[in-house]
C-alpha cells in the first residue's frame, strides 16, 4: 500500500480558450482528495507531455472542446509510447462524440468523459484504475 | 408539514419574499421617466414603439465566400444585423498555414489571413447600412483596420461607418480565453481603437464589453456586471488617458449581457444596471450629454442555460430568454439555438431563433408600451436590491483586489470564477439547482451524437492558397515597410490604428502583423490560480 497521493494533469490542448470545464473538474478532483496540477491555456502537446514529466504525474486528462480530439490524442499517446510513459493513464472530457469514443480506446486513452459527466463517475473511474497501478 | 413556505434565494444571494407590497420600493429610488437619467426604464422614451430591437444571429463559417452567402440569406430573411465568428487561428493572430492552426482553420468561424479574405465576406454588403459586429479580441485592431479599409474601398466614408467590435480583452482573461499579450499592452490596444475611432468613426462602436463569458464562465448576475463594469471603466480610463473627453467616445462602448437563470432576476439586473452605469458616467465621469450615459446593451438568450438532453426544449428556453430581454428594453438581441449545447447551429435552428423574435415583436405585441414591468413592487424592489450588490462588488474589485488589471493579471478574478462555476456544476450534480431533462424530468433519450461541424481540410489548404497567391502578388517592400512602421507605433507611444491599415492596406498577413506586436509586447503569463 503506498499513501501518496494520485498526481493528476488537467490539461488544455489547442486554441480553445474555454477552460470552465477544465478548471471546473481540476476542483473537483483536488476536492476529492487527489493533488491537481492545471496546464493553463494554449498547450501544445508537447508542453503537455513535458509538464507530465516534470510533474511526475499518474493520470493526464485532457479537456478538448474543439473537435480535434483524435489528432490531438494520437499525438499524445505516441510520445507516452516512445518514451515508455504508457503507464500515464489518459483521460478525455469535452465535447466528444460517441462515435469517437472506440476511437480514442483503440490509441490508448483509459476514459472518455464527454460533457456532463458525473463527478463522482470520473473520481471513481481514477480510483479504480490507480489502484490497479499501484 | 407540507403547508410550509418554501424559501428562494436567487442566484446573486437575495433572499425573495413570498409577496411585494408597495413598502418594499424604496421611495428614495427614482424610476423615473424612459429616455430620461437614470434611465432605469430604457434609453429611449418610446424604445420599441418607435424602432424595434435589431436582431442578430452569430454566423460565420469557413471560408469568406460562404461566409457571405450566409449573411446574404440572413439579410433576405430580415435581419438587420450580422454577428462574426472567426476561427480560432484568427482569434490567435495565426496564419491558415501556421503549424499551430492545423486542424482549426475554418472550424468555429471564418478564416482571415488578410484583407482579400474580408473583401470577399463583405462584398455586396454596405457598411454603411448593416450594421455587423465582429467578435474579435486580441487581434481586434488590426481586424477592425481591415473592415475600415474594406468600407473605404465599397467608397464609404470612416465618418458614416456603422458596426461593432467586441474588443474587449479583459474579459477574455476570466473566460473564453482568446488572449495572447500581456494585459498592460493588450488594454493600451483598446485605447488607441477607442482614441480612433473618436477621432475618425464616430459611428462605429469600438468596443463591446462582455459581461456575457464572465457569467458563462461561471459568475452569477452581480458579478457579472460589476467585473463588467470595472473593465468598462478601465477603458474609459483609457480613453481619457489620450486627451479625450468622457463625451466624446463612452457613448460608443455598448454592453454584451447574459440571459439565463432566474426570470425576475435577470430583468432586474438589466434594470439597476442601467440606473448605476448613468450614475458611474455622469458621478465619475462628468459627462453632460446624456447619450454617454445611457447603458446600451446587446443581450440574448445565454448557452450557458441550454442542455444537452431533450435539446427542443431549448427553443422554449430561447423564447424565454428572448421574452426576458425585450421585457429588459435591449437594443439588441441574439439568441443561442436551440442546437448550440452540441453543435454549431443549423441554418433551420438559426431561423427558429430568428422567428423567436419576429413573434415577440410582430405578433405579441411586446414593444407596444414602454418598460411593461416598470412600477411592479417586486421588480422595482429587485431592482434596488441588485443595485446595491453590484456596488458592493465593484468595491471589492478596487478596494481588496487592486483593480481589475491588477485582479486579471494575477488571476483573482478568474479563481473566483472558477469556483462559483464548481459550486453551481456540484448544484446541479446534486439537484439542488433544478434544471429541466437534466436533473428533473429526465428521460431515457435514443443516443444523440454530438455533431462536431466536420472539419473541411480541403477548406483550410484554399485558405492556404488563397493567401499564397496573395502574398504572391503583393508588393513586399510596401508591407515591410508598413510592418516596420507597426512595429515602431508598438514600442512608443503612437496610435497603433494608422499603420495598422497601412499594413493590411498593403496586405500584410494577420501573422505577420501579430508576430511583430508578438516581438514587441511579449506574450501572457498566464496566472494559474485554482
Amino acid at each position: 500500500m503506498t499513501t501518496k497521493p494520485i498526481r493528476i494533469l488537467i490539461a488544455k490542448p489547442g486554441l480553445d480558450g474555454h477552460d470552465r470545464g477544465a478548471k471546473v473538474i481540476a476542483l473537483a478532483l483536488r476536492n476529492a482528495g487527489f493533488e491537481v496540477i492545471y496546464t493553463g491555456l494554449h498547450q501544445t502537446v508537447e508542453q503537455i507531455f513535458d509538464t507530465a514529466l516534470q510533474e511526475d504525474v499518474d493520470v493526464i486528462g485532457l479537456s478538448i472542446l474543439s473537435g480535434a480530439h483524435l489528432p490531438i490524442a494520437e499525438k499524445l499517446m505516441a510520445k507516452l509510447n516512445q518514451t515508455g510513459m504508457n503507464d500515464k493513464i489518459v483521460l478525455i472530457g469535452g465535447n466528444i462524440p460517441e462515435r469517437d469514443i472506440p476511437s480514442l480506446k483503440a490509441l490508448g486513452v483509459a476514459g472518455v468523459f464527454p460533457t456532463g459527466s458525473s463527478f463522482d463517475e470520473i473520481t471513481t473511474f481514477i480510483q479504480s484504475k490507480t489502484l490497479k497501478v499501484s | 408539514m407540507s403547508s410550509k413556505i418554501r424559501e428562494v434565494v436567487l442566484e446573486s444571494g437575495i433572499q425573495v419574499k413570498p409577496v411585494y407590497n408597495p413598502e418594499d420600493v424604496d421611495p428614495k429610488k427614482e424610476i423615473g421617466q424612459p429616455g430620461e437619467f437614470p434611465f432605469t426604464r430604457g434609453i429611449h422614451p418610446y424604445m420599441y414603439r418607435q424602432r424595434p430591437f435589431t436582431m442578430r444571429q452569430y454566423a460565420g463559417f469557413g471560408a469568406p465566400h460562404e461566409t457571405n452567402q450566409r449573411f446574404k440569406f440572413l439579410i433576405e430573411n430580415g435581419q438587420n444585423a450580422l454577428n462574426v465568428a472567426f476561427d480560432l487561428p484568427t482569434q490567435m493572430g495565426l496564419d491558415s498555414s501556421d503549424p499551430l492552426a492545423e486542424g482549426e482553420v475554418g472550424r468555429v468561424g471564418m478564416a482571415v489571413d488578410t484583407l482579400a479574405d474580408m473583401e470577399v465576406a463583405f462584398a455586396g454588403i454596405p457598411l454603411d447600412q448593416i450594421s455587423v459586429s465582429l467578435t474579435i479580441n486580441a487581434v481586434a485592431a488590426p481586424i477592425m483596420a481591415m473592415y475600415f479599409v474594406v468600407a473605404e474601398k465599397q467608397g464609404i466614408p470612416l465618418a458614416e461607418v456603422r458596426g461593432t467590435a467586441q474588443n474587449d480583452i479583459l474579459k477574455e482573461y476570466i473566460g473564453r480565453g482568446a488572449w495572447i499579450f500581456p494585459v498592460e499592452p493588450a488594454v493600451r490596444l483598446i485605447g488607441d481603437t477607442i482614441e480612433f475611432c473618436a477621432g475618425h468613426a464616430p459611428k462605429y462602436y469600438p468596443v463591446s464589453v462582455c459581461g456575457y463569458h464572465i457569467r458563462e464562465s461561471g459568475a452569477n448576475p452581480v458579478q457579472e456586471i460589476a467585473y463588467a463594469y470595472a473593465i468598462a471603466k478601465e477603458y474609459i480610463q483609457r480613453g481619457l488617458g489620450r486627451g479625450l473627453s468622457v463625451d466624446d467616445f463612452a457613448g460608443q462602448i455598448s454592453f454584451n449581457l447574459d440571459i439565463f437563470g432566474n426570470f425576475f432576476e435577470q430583468i432586474a439586473k438589466f434594470r439597476a444596471a442601467r440606473r448605476l452605469w448613468a450614475r458611474i458616467i455622469r458621478d465619475e465621469f462628468g459627462a453632460k450629454n446624456p447619450n454617454t450615459m445611457m447603458m446600451k446593451m446587446i443581450a440574448g438568450g445565454g448557452g450557458g442555460g441550454l442542455t444537452i438532453e431533450q435539446p427542443e426544449n431549448n427553443i422554449v428556453r430561447g423564447a424565454y430568454y428572448a421574452l426576458i430581454s425585450a421585457l429588459s428594453g435591449t437594443q439588441t438581441m441574439a439568441l443561442c439555438s436551440y442546437d448550440e449545447a452540441y453543435t454549431i447551429p443549423t441554418e433551420k435552428a438559426a431561423l427558429i431563433s430568428l422567428r423567436t423574435m419576429q413573434m415577440l415583436i410582430e405578433e405579441m405585441g411586446i414593444g407596444d408600451t414602454v418598460d411593461p414591468l416598470g412600477g411592479s413592487y417586486y421588480v422595482e424592489s429587485l431592482t434596488d436590491e441588485m443595485e446595491a450588490r453590484i456596488v458592493t462588488e465593484m468595491q471589492r474589485v478596487d478596494d481588496e483586489w487592486g483593480g481589475i488589471v491588477k485582479a486579471v493579471s494575477e488571476g483573482i478574478v478568474q479563481g473566483e470564477v472558477a469556483h462559483q462555476a464548481f459550486a453551481y456544476e456540484k448544484g446541479i450534480q446534486d439537484g439542488s439547482i433544478p434544471k429541466v431533462g437534466v436533473n428533473r424530468y429526465r428521460m431515457e433519450e435514443e443516443k444523440r451524437d454530438v455533431a462536431l461541424h466536420e472539419y473541411n481540410s480541403a477548406a483550410a489548404e484554399d485558405a492556404i492558397r488563397r493567401t499564397a497567391e496573395v502574398i504572391a502578388q503583393r508588393d513586399s517592400n510596401a508591407v515591410k515597410a508598413a510592418l516596420e512602421k507597426v512595429r515602431n507605433a508598438a514600442s512608443s507611444d503612437q496610435n497603433l490604428m494608422p499603420s495598422l491599415m497601412e499594413a493590411v492596406r498593403a496586405y500584410a498577413t494577420i501573422g505577420e502583423i501579430t508576430g511583430v506586436l508578438k516581438d514587441v509586447f511579449g506574450k501572457f503569463p498566464e496566472p494559474v490560480n485554482l
